[in-house]
């Protein structure tokens, strides 16, 4: 079914294609002058024809593309495919700059996202072209200047409140992904790193590296921290998800008074920002923190629990400890749902004779987990990549001589790869790991979502 | 059946008080020790044995680059919040109110990004910021380009809420005459302060704890650091020269604003991550 699906896909992509190509070759056969030169020179037709907002806009944008790509990333795009070949070095006493690795490959991909986009409006430009040529044959009015900037108040308005966004996300998300997934596959580390160093493609070499057992390769590093990872995600997603359910019905109790003091205690683990409250409470379990200490002083151990350095305890101190910021956020979603259960549900059930846990049971949890499905998942991804509770309890320690590369029990895939930047410098090693991290959360989501009560069967509960 | 329900209640009782003492404990922990006149890390007890001001005193006088690293916080921590509750707003309405070609890739497209781990692109940013000038001294306005930059894929919440204002409303403005640009500013965003405000408190929030990159584009240059980057040093140096004290008084000083705001806008929050929760 999925092969039927790519192959449509790929024949539907070339067919476009092929539809454009024929437009485009029509609209030079069959355009006046002003459209010829338009293929060069983009907006003049729509200059001449007095459209001057858009021509005006189309010749800028043209200059602009050109002039970088020419003009500034020539340069870079050139040395793309060996990434620098002159290293920096010393003639005599004078230190004559080389190539620049980092930045060719960076601004290298800036140039080649430049020249698509210049394909792209030169498209449009066309596209423009052809429709005034038309509208004019049948004797039409072009749409003025001033329609053409109210319509970006208006119709257009979709491109005005996106353009800036768009771009954001362009330059400084999607672009720096590129980037990264191409490190991968070169040898970026500490020992090749510009402007000092060239680094160049080295292909699969650094998978390689990460999944191998044995000698060089991190591979049991790798799928120890994975694991632990996984399960982390799992308990801190799950307990903190049934237990703060259960916090929230409890205040939810007809009998219980001063609700709004009970739940404004919790709430306050989410109000303080968390590098005040963990880094105090991490402080709290030290081997001479204030736990230890009142257990000494009681007499109820003699010699003080190694909370941070036994990686068992400190795996099921952060789970714990995870449960203190988690709970509230829970208890304020369930407090919020659980009035939206139809109170005649829980009425039927008292006098069909059901007790309190059958209640809960048979209504309470299917109702939660079919409208919070989305939310467990959004939060087991979350959980995937919770950097801040692992780094400033303990920094991903124990450490352990079995691990290679700085990683430690308590490490996640993204602290590792967190200490692997900072520490280490072994920008190609962090990179896969994040390919992995994707993965992973790709895996997850999809199958999750796919699984998913409240997605396959919508009306379910309505 | 009477005395067990009283059992029953007071149990329930014992529990969420139990429950509060935990939740409530490192505060009055931190607070406590914020008073602390001896020197030193984390004590044994918990009522300090000499009560003094001079942890606060240090933060407000001496070489005054507390007051400058709360003043970096609190700068980046509004223009973010404003700027991006702006960019949300475009990029919600665009997503919920109009239909045109892409929407829909588009969307798929920012799901996948967001998959990606944050951290993986640091090095790449900081490249980029610094090619623009703006790492060390110019590292704050550089954390808020980051933040406002790919802000636009944190829409679902706002624009979930923006689904929900009935479609019938744009059509009816549209026969009176009014604009797309009339209809969001007139009509759409009236209408949903609560998540607005919402979006605005989540964005301001979000800098104080932002330990990470912040650490990483402000590298060796002091005055550019924010609260959490320069406490998380105070309190790894290790040497407990007065610093741990320091670092509560400090947090003292960051939590109090922050929570006072938090209380205040509750109910706007807890609107938000219902509604997000259910939507997705």
């Amino acid at each position: 079914m999925d092969e039927v699906k790519r192959g449509n896909a790929v024949s539907r992509f070339f067919r476009v294609l092929g539809k454009d190509l024929r437009e485009i070759g029509q609209t030079f056969v069959q355009g006046d002058w002003k459209t010829k030169i338009s293929f060069l020179v983009m907006g003049f037709g729509q200059l001449c024809r007095g459209q001057i907002v858009r021509g005006l806009a189309m010749l800028a944008m043209e200059v602009g593309l050109l002039y970088f790509t020419f003009g500034f990333g020539w340069q870079y795009l050139s040395k793309l495919l060996t990434l620098g070949t002159v290293e920096t070095h010393k003639e005599g006493r004078v230190t004559v700059y080389g190539d620049n690795s980092f930045f060719i490959l960076l601004y290298g991909i800036l140039a080649v996202v430049a020249i698509l986009a210049l394909i792209y409006l030169w498209r449009v430009n066309l596209r423009q072209n052809r429709e005034a040529e038309g509208l004019l044959a049948r004797g039409k009015r072009l749409p003025s200047n001033r329609s053409d900037l109210a319509s970006l108040l208006d119709k257009n308005f979709d491109k005005t409140l996106l353009a800036l966004p768009v771009l954001g996300i362009f330059i400084f998300t999607v672009v720096p992904i590129i980037f990264m997934i191409c490190i991968a596959f070169t040898n970026y580390d500490v020992t090749h790193q510009p402007p000092s160093k060239l680094f160049s493609w080295v292909g699969l070499e650094n998978f390689k590296t990460l999944f191998g057992i044995g000698g060089e390769g991190f591979g049991g590093t790798f799928f120890y921290v994975l694991g632990w990872t996984l399960i982390w995600a799992f308990f801190a997603t799950f307990l903190t998800y049934f237990l703060g359910m259960a916090v929230a019905i409890l205040i939810n109790k007809k009998e219980i008074k001063y609700k709004k003091l009970w739940r404004t205690i919790l709430v306050m683990t989410i109000a303080v920002p968390q590098f005040v409250s963990l880094l105090y409470v991490g402080k709290m379990f030290a081997a001479d923190g204030l736990v230890n200490a009142y257990l000494l002083k009681w007499g109820w151990i003699k010699t003080a629990i190694p909370f941070w350095t036994n990686a068992t305890y400190a795996r099921i101190l952060i789970i714990v400890i995870n449960l203190w910021i988690g709970i509230p956020y829970t208890m304020l979603i369930v407090t919020g749902l659980l009035m939206n259960i139809p109170a005649e549900l829980y009425e039927s059930a008292r006098i069909d004779g059901a007790n309190a846990f059958q209640t809960f049971r048979k209504i309470t949890l299917p109702y939660m987990l079919f409208v919070t499905g989305p939310f467990l998942l959004t939060q087991f991804i979350g959980n995937l990549n919770n950097f801040n509770v692992i780094f400033l309890l303990n920094q991903g320690n124990p450490k352990s001589l079995q691990l290679s590369k700085n990683a430690g029990a308590t490490d996640l895939l993204v602290t590792w790869l967190y200490k692997m930047t900072i520490n280490d410098s072994n920008y190609k090693i962090a990179a896969v790991i994040g390919i992995m991290v994707f993965l992973v959360t790709a895996i997850i989501s999809l199958v999750v979502y796919n699984t998913m009560p409240s997605v396959k069967d919508e009306e379910g509960f309505q | 059946m009477k005395r067990k329900k009283r059992i029953t209640n007071t149990i329930c009782y014992v529990v969420l008080i139990l429950m509060s003492i935990i939740w409530l404990f490192p505060f009055v922990g931190l607070v406590l020790q914020s008073f602390r006149g001896e020197s030193g890390g984390m004590v044994a007890y918990l009522v300090p044995k000499e009560w003094s001001l001079k942890n606060y005193q240090y933060l407000f006088g001496g070489d005054g680059k507390f007051l400058k690293w709360y003043g970096n916080t609190l700068t980046i921590a509004l223009f973010v919040s404003l700027l991006q509750t702006l960019v949300v707003i475009c990029v919600s309405y665009a997503l919920s109110r109009m239909r045109f070609r892409g929407r829909k890739a588009l969307m798929n497209i920012w799901l996948v990004l967001g998959m990606f781990p944050g951290f993986l692109t640091m090095i790449c940013l900081y490249f980029l910021l610094k090619t623009l000038g703006l790492t060390e001294a110019g590292a704050v306005p550089g954390l808020i380009l980051i933040s406002v930059a790919s802000s636009g894929m944190g829409y679902y919440v706002c624009k979930g809420y923006f689904d929900t204002i009935p479609k019938a409303l744009d059509e009816a403005a549209i026969i009176d005459g009014a604009t797309r640009a009339q209809i969001l500013y007139k009509m759409v965003i009236p209408m949903s302060k609560p998540i607005i405000i919402y979006t605005a408190l989540v964005a301001f929030m979000a800098p104080w704890c932002d330990y990470i990159f912040a650490s990483y584009v402000a590298f060796g240059y002091e005055r550019g650091y924010n609260v959490a980057v320069a406490m998380t040093r105070w309190v790894w140096t290790n040497d407990y020269q007065g610093f741990f004290t320091r670092f509560c008084a400090g947090g003292i000083l960051v939590a109090i604003p922050v929570t006072i705001l938090f209380m205040c806008l509750q109910k706007y929050y807890v609107e938000g991550v219902t509604g997000g929760a259910v939507k997705g």
